[in-house]
C-alpha cells in the first residue's frame, strides 16, 4: 500500500482511511490517546489549581481544547492536510468557517446589546 | 475500497492514461466516507449553535443555582476518560475490520460499547440528581442550554451506541462485505466526532462553565 506516494495520481481517500502498516496504524491511535489523556489531564488541572495566573485560566482552556480537537482530527479521523486529503480538509475549513461565525457573532451581539440596551428597569435607573 | 482506487490509478498508468482529464468515478467508498463527513460538519454547525446559546446564557441563572455550584468535576473527568478510551478502542475496531479479523473486531466494538454506555449512566445519573436538587432544565436560562447542549451530545452517543450492536450485529451475519466496510467506516467518523464535540463540551460546559 506504501507504493501509493510514487503514483504521479494520488487517489483521494475517504476521511478515516489511513494508509501504512497495522502496526503503524496502532501506533497512530497510541500516540493520539497519550497526546488527548496528557491534554485533557492538563486543562483539568488548571481548571482547578491556585498555582496559575487566575485571568489566564479560561484562555488556557480554551487553547488546549483547540490543540486536543486538532490531536483527534489527526490522529482518529485521520484528517491530513496531504494532496490526497484535500476535498476532506476543504469541507473541515468551511465548516470551521461557519461554526465561528455563528459562536462569534452571536458572543458579539449579544455583548453589544447587554452593553447598549439594558432591561427597562436598569434602564429608568440610568436616565433618573 | 482504497486497494481498488491504488489497482485502478495503477492500471491507468500503465496504460499512459493517467494525465488525462477524468480518472472515472470516485470509488464508492471515498464518496460514502466524504458525504458522511459532511453530515458530521454539519451536525458541528448545529452543536455550535447550542454552544452559542450556552455561552450567551451562562450568567443568567435567575437567581439558580450557577454552573460553579452545580458541577461535579470529578464524575466529568471520569466520563472524559471513559469517551476517550472508547474512541480509541473504536479506532482498534477500524484496524481489525481492515485486517478482516472477527474476533478482535467483536472484542473492541464490544469495549467502545461498554465504555459508551458506562459515560451514558454518570451523565444520566447527572442529570437525575441535578433534577432532584430543583435544578432542572425549567429552573433558569442558564440550565436550560445547558441541558439542550449536554442532552443533545447524550442522545448522539445513545443513537451511536444503537448503531455500535447494529454494527456488531451485522459484521456477525454477513461479514466483512463492502457494504458493511462503508457502514462501519461512518460509524468510526461518526464515535471520533462526537469524542471531538465532548472535548469542547467538558473544556466549555464545564471547566469554564464552573469558573465563571
Amino acid at each position: 500500500m506504501s507504493d501509493v506516494h510514487g503514483l504521479p495520481h494520488q487517489p483521494d481517500v475517504a476521511p478515516g482511511d489511513e494508509v501504512g502498516s497495522i502496526r503503524l496504524h496502532v501506533l497512530g491511535y497510541l500516540i493520539g490517546l497519550g497526546l488527548a489523556l496528557v491534554l485533557t489531564a492538563t486543562s483539568f488541572f488548571v481548571a482547578s489549581t491556585d498555582l496559575v495566573w487566575q485571568p489566564s485560566i479560561p484562555v488556557a482552556i480554551v487553547v488546549l481544547a483547540i490543540a486536543q480537537m486538532g490531536v483527534h482530527v489527526v490522529f482518529f479521523l485521520h484528517i491530513t492536510t496531504g494532496p490526497d486529503n484535500t476535498n476532506n480538509v476543504m469541507a473541515l475549513a468551511f465548516g470551521l468557517l461557519i461554526v465561528f461565525l455563528v459562536i462569534g457573532g452571536s458572543l458579539w451581539i449579544m455583548s453589544n446589546l447587554n452593553q447598549n440596551m439594558p432591561p427597562m428597569d436598569q434602564l429608568m435607573l440610568m436616565q433618573r | 475500497m482504497v486497494a481498488t482506487a491504488i489497482a485502478h490509478g495503477h492500471d491507468l498508468n500503465l496504460l499512459g492514461l493517467a494525465d488525462t482529464e477524468h480518472e472515472g468515478p470516485a470509488p464508492k467508498r471515498i464518496v460514502t466516507g466524504y458525504g458522511f463527513w459532511i453530515f458530521l460538519l454539519s451536525d458541528m454547525v448545529m452543536f455550535s449553535c447550542f454552544f452559542a446559546a450556552y455561552a450567551v446564557l451562562l450568567g443568567q441563572t435567575a437567581g439558580g443555582p450557577s454552573g460553579a455550584e452545580l458541577f461535579n468535576l470529578r464524575s466529568v473527568a471520569v466520563e472524559t476518560t471513559c469517551l476517550l478510551l472508547s474512541s480509541f478502542a473504536c479506532g482498534m475496531a477500524s484496524i481489525a475490520a481492515e485486517v478482516h479479523s472477527h474476533l478482535w473486531f467483536q472484542i473492541a466494538m464490544a469495549v467502545t460499547c461498554v465504555l459508551g454506555l458506562a459515560f451514558l449512566a454518570i451523565e444520566f445519573h447527572e442529570f437525575a440528581d441535578l433534577v432532584a436538587r430543583g435544578a432542572g432544565p425549567s429552573r433558569s436560562a442558564f440550565l436550560s442550554a445547558f441541558f439542550t447542549l449536554v442532552g443533545c451530545h447524550g442522545m448522539h452517543v445513545s443513537a451511536g451506541t444503537l448503531w455500535l450492536l447494529t454494527m456488531m450485529a451485522q459484521v456477525f451475519a454477513k461479514g466483512f462485505r463492502a457494504d458493511i466496510q462503508r457502514r462501519f467506516l461512518c460509524f468510526a467518523l461518526f464515535w471520533h466526532a462526537l469524542d471531538i464535540i465532548w472535548v469542547a463540551v467538558f473544556s466549555v460546559v464545564y471547566l469554564l462553565g464552573s469558573a465563571v
